[in-house]
């Protein structure tokens, strides 16, 4: 398999839609990457894959690639993805959102698309901060950070959208950051891989808003800091004392069950045996 | 088919899923709502067994956008609610709108606002129907007034959805939706089913938003080799996002003509006694049978009145309302709400006669005598 970048951009790319509109420092370009290098390694064919998105910057990400895409409306893409997906089956369907999109507008539909467990890889593009309207505080913006509209900080409690994804019935989840790259794409190759919904959480940062409002430094400092804060999730087994005040990353879950569409077309096939 | 199958006695609701069944709809996404639940119920019964999908979802946002999904991804979808649903849909309408995704929306119209009167029939959405969404935007809504055309117009609903690429609302009340009558079963030789227009040239040669001369571009469906791009910005005739004005002033006007202009195409009326009439009712859905009533008895009286239905609620019949009122002397407008059908009459029909309104917003149908009385009380 051929990883060179630009072998990359030329077969998954709309290179006439770049540049793409992402502030310097951003980490959303990391993570699409890393979605492009898992659709490559599996061997996904193009014409099956469809990126549906909701609305702010991480939903941007489809229109610069050449698969079937949707943008739709903020925080209804897993509802877009679930007629998709249900509709035909053979669709390889991923949905790119945010972390305002899918949790804070759209988490009814997050909660509901796991626990049917339809067969749609959801990646969250997480940078605890609304971005494209300017910076204003999201369910994932940590208890005491600063916002445009948290002037005098956040008394928000955030969400742990990894635990509220198995919690609501996912099947694979995971977490990397736009610094770990790799084992983000790790991640989406096994999302893509489990029949049923797989949420990964890609860690990202907002240098322009999030960061320059709570004095993160640029984003360089902001990845140092995930270099320095993050540990994978396997030292809770032999080294837990290495987790505490850690951001844990890795694969926490991942426990297939039946899943929606194949269990519809079990209904369907009562009928045609007749 | 079998002379015995032909005929059934069905609820409106029945009617409008055997109406979508036979024009082809696979695909159907709702949640539960009076009056209109049944439209979900006996979908989700004979889908599976016709191959098609039904899905109850989260919310009506929901169902809105999962039907654009299954349609976009090839099957023709519909989904049903009532007042509040219908709110909750504006958002994803006008996406479908823009997308120029066809699909169908059945709205079993109960009194509102908000939660108001669940079980009880009213027209509280004709202007909802138009308006609800924000913007500019293309709007097709039908209005049946028995159980026969429910099922016709619900196939009509799927033609024009697919012909025009648009959502197309079948804009019923309760009383239309719950009523029991005689359904005559067209055979499907005899049903005119309209399909999407799809791409004929090769994947690379596909501009997806490229309107042929009859303003609509060809629709290819997910999965099928043509990768393109769908938003809800607007979006020049590729399909990616543009800020240019003029583009994006286009867009929102060829969506609007494509429709407006083939206004002929979906124009659907009845006039009852119309010929020598001196006094018109303008009435649709359920009041029209009562509005039907009442001009029988004012006739047996010898006033010369007449009916005036519109099937075809958006776009407005303006072309018919303005010849109505080139002959009429008076024309009554009864509706189950305070007046918004009334609006649009009064502004086309309002400068040659006058333009007066019958209405009730009771959760009760407008009786027979309650029309007379108002035409006759108007004429002591």
């Amino acid at each position: 398999m051929n990883t060179n970048c630009s072998n990359l951009t030329e077969k998954y790319f709309r290179v006439n839609r770049l540049p793409h509109i992402w502030c310097p420092g951003c980490g959303h370009g990391t993570l699409m990457n890393t979605v492009v290098r898992a659709i490559d390694k599996l061997g996904l064919n193009k014409d099956e894959v469809v990126l549906v998105s909701g609305i702010g910057c991480s939903s941007r990400a489809p229109g610069y690639l050449d698969f079937n895409t949707l943008h739709t409306t903020h925080g209804r893409a897993l509802a877009f993805a679930t007629g998709i997906k249900l509709a035909n089956p053979k669709l390889h369907v991923i949905v790119i959102m945010g972390d305002g999109d899918s949790s804070a507008i759209g988490g009814n539909h997050l909660i509901h698309a796991a626990r049917r467990n339809i067969d749609i890889t959801t990646i969250v593009f997480n940078n605890n901060i609304y971005g494209m309207t300017g910076g204003q505080y999201s369910p994932t913006t940590p208890y005491g950070d600063f916002a445009t509209t948290a002037p005098f900080g956040n008394i928000d409690k955030p969400f742990d959208l990894c635990s509220l994804a198995q919690g609501a019935g996912a099947t694979y989840v995971g977490r990397a950051t736009a610094y770990h790259a790799p084992m983000m794409q790790k991640l989406i190759e096994n999302g893509l891989k489990n029949k049923g919904f797989s949420f990964i959480e890609g860690l990202s940062l907002c240098p322009t808003y999030y960061g320059r409002k709570n004095k993160k430094g640029n984003a360089v400092k902001m990845h140092t800091f995930f270099k320095d804060n993050c540990v994978d999730v396997k030292v809770l087994e032999k080294n837990p004392e290495k987790a505490e005040n850690k951001i844990l990353l890795g694969e926490f879950y991942n426990n297939p069950k039946p899943e929606y569409t194949e269990s519809y077309q079990v209904i369907i096939d009562k009928f045609q045996n007749k | 088919m079998n002379s015995e199958k032909k005929y059934k006695l069905l609820q409106g609701n029945e009617a409008c899923v055997e109406g979508a069944l036979a024009a082809g709809m696979r695909f159907f996404a709702g949640y539960p709502i009076t009056p209109s639940t049944e439209i979900a119920e006996i979908s989700a019964q004979k889908l599976p067994q016709l191959g098609g999908k039904f899905i109850q979802m989260e919310d009506e946002l929901a169902s809105m956008a999962a039907i654009i999904g299954g349609s976009l991804a090839g099957l023709k979808s519909m989904t049903a609610t009532s007042g509040p649903g219908f709110s909750l849909m504006q958002e994803n309408f006008g996406y479908a709108a823009i997308t120029e995704i066809p699909c169908v929306i059945v709205n079993v119209q109960r009194g509102g606002p908000s939660t108001g009167l669940p079980t009880s029939p009213a027209q509280g959405e004709i202007m909802q129907a138009k308006w609800g969404t924000h913007g500019d935007h293309p709007v097709v809504a039908l209005t049946p007034n028995s159980v026969q055309e429910t099922y016709e117009y619900a196939i009509e609903a799927f033609n024009i959805a697919e012909k025009y690429r648009t959502p197309v609302i079948l804009l019923m009340d309760e009383t239309v939706g719950h009523m029991r009558e005689k359904l005559q079963f067209k055979d499907p030789s005899e049903i005119k089913v309209v399909n999407r227009k799809k791409p004929t040239c090769k994947p690379e040669e596909y501009i997806a938003y490229k309107p042929d001369e009859d303003m609509i571009p060809p629709m290819a469906s997910f999965g099928e080799g043509y990768r393109y791009h769908v938003t809800g910005l607007t979006h020049d005739e590729t399909g990616f996002p543009t800020n240019n004005n003029e583009i994006s002033g286009k867009l929102v006007q060829r969506i609007v003509d494509k429709v407006e202009k083939n206004i002929d195409d979906i124009t659907f009326y009845e006039e009852y006694k119309m010929e020598d009439a001196e006094i018109v009712i303008v009435a649709f859905g359920g009041v029209s049978r009562a509005a039907k009533s009442a001009v029988d008895n004012m006739r047996n009286n010898n006033i010369k009145v007449g009916m005036f239905r519109p099937i075809t609620i958006w776009p407005f019949l303006e072309k018919q309302i303005s010849a109505v009122s080139e002959k009429a002397k008076e024309i009554y407008v009864a509706e189950m709400n305070l007046g918004q059908y009334f609006i649009e009459v009064d502004r086309v029909a309002g400068k040659k006669c006058p333009v007066k309104k019958i209405n009730k917003i009771t959760g009760e149908l407008i009786t027979p005598k309650e029309i007379s009385d108002a035409v006759m009380g108007g004429r002591e």
